[in-house]
């Protein structure tokens, strides 16, 4: 039944030349774990991809509870994490994913680093590979302050004292980040945009420039 | 050679620099679009960094503590100011430390670290006669002069006695050191 679907969208459409250019490609036999086990190496990649989709999703459905107000922030974290059904895991799943995404993140880093991969012609990749690690670090930066507990307030309150040390005009970032002169409500409304729309709009972008270079210019040699 | 096209250009008319069609219809689109744009993104921008461009109020004194009851040892007062933060107001609790200098002067330190912003206490086993940071171990004199870590001393509050009372103000950089 599948087939006849797919046939009578084709036959109008002509999906299929499409999706063959995303999935037909090559893949050479030192990435291919299958062939020499010590290319997991190569898989870090794509982990770090797929534990962004999972904190996507999972960021997705958390919306559905969290409100950025402080009077109501905590009280709406520890109602999704300890009264709706599977809280704990949806809420979990956002909390570990966003440590794991940095370690993954990390190890491809250091994979790419060591497997001289950033060179030539592929210097612009690694470019936009450090300004993902920027919009990721700033992701985690902003997700921290959401739950608004004593942690989530005092580490932000550090993070902007840290903005705040910028040479002459670090008392200004620290401000617009801030919304205003203290941590408070404008700080939640302002840091939860910044996680749920913008942060997010320049990481997809940053990804396809990321994943557009590598098909175009392909995975690097073996060493 | 700049002598021969001086000689070419006295027997042809005057060319003026025309604009092509092309060029004024680049030129009248782009306008328009950069000016479409600017009306959309413009607004977005100025709503981002509202919180910056607008006037902060002062804030007032208020009365803390008798001033007989102010010792040597500084002494962690609770007082209460009126905040408005955008559509929130509140009187949160603020804490301040209050000693006499050696001047005889009353005096009222910020407890918040000039290193990162935590919270700090005074004297105890760990820092005798000090007063020190939890999160990164800085150290402060009595006077809040910054000894360890920080790069500055301890704000303080603007202090203003009347009739036996004393009245701290807005924060300002330390005056004792």
């Amino acid at each position: 039944m599948f087939k006849s679907m797919y046939n009578w969208i084709d036959e109008r459409l002509d999906v299929t030349p499409m999706w063959r250019d995303i999935a037909d490609h090559e893949v050479p036999e030192h990435v291919n774990p299958a062939h020499h086990f010590s290319a997991f190496v190569y898989c870090f990649g794509g982990l770090t991809f797929f534990i962004t989709v999972i904190q996507i999703l999972s960021g997705m459905f958390l919306t559905m509870y969290y409100v950025p107000d402080i009077t109501n922030a905590y009280y709406s974290v520890d109602y999704l994490q300890h009264q709706v059904a599977f809280g704990v895991i949806v809420r979990g799943m956002h909390h570990w994913g966003a440590s794991l995404v940095i370690v993954m993140m990390f190890l491809h880093t250091l994979r790419v680093f060591f497997t001289g991969s950033y060179k030539a012609p592929r210097e612009m990749n690694w470019v936009v590979g450090m300004l993902i690690f920027f919009v990721m670090l700033g992701l985690g930066f902003t997700g921290y302050l959401l739950p608004w507990d004593n942690k989530a307030y005092f580490a932000t309150k550090v993070g902007m004292e840290i903005a705040a040390s910028v040479p002459w005009i670090g008392s200004y970032i620290k401000e617009l980040l801030a919304g205003g002169t203290i941590v408070g409500a404008q700080t939640l409304t302002r840091f939860f945009a910044i996680h749920v729309f913008f942060l997010p709009g320049v990481l997809l972008t940053l990804l396809a420039a990321h994943f557009f270079m590598i098909r175009k210019q392909g995975i690097s040699g073996p060493l | 050679m700049s002598h021969n096209e001086q000689q070419d250009s006295a027997h042809k008319p005057v060319k003026r620099k025309e604009m092509s069609r092309r060029q004024f219809l680049s030129y009248t689109l782009g306008g328009a679009t950069a000016f479409m744009a600017g009306g959309v993104v413009l607004p977005m921008l100025r709503f981002a960094v509202d919180p910056i461009l607008v006037k902060k109020e002062e804030g007032g004194f208020v009365k803390v503590i008798e001033e007989s009851k102010v010792t040597t040892e500084p002494q962690q007062i609770g007082f209460k100011v009126h905040q408005v933060d955008g559509w929130y107001e509140s009187d949160p609790k603020m804490e301040a430390y209050i000693a006499k200098g050696e001047d005889g002067k009353v005096f009222a330190l910020s407890p918040v670290c000039k290193h990162l912003g935590c919270t700090i206490g005074w004297s105890g086993e760990e820092a005798p006669n000090e007063y020190h940071c939890p999160c990164h171990g800085a150290r402060y004199t009595k006077d809040g002069k910054n000894l360890k870590v920080a790069p500055k001393p301890l704000d303080e509050y603007q202090v203003k006695i009347e009739n036996g009372w004393v009245y701290l103000g807005p924060l300002e950089a330390n005056t004792r050191v």
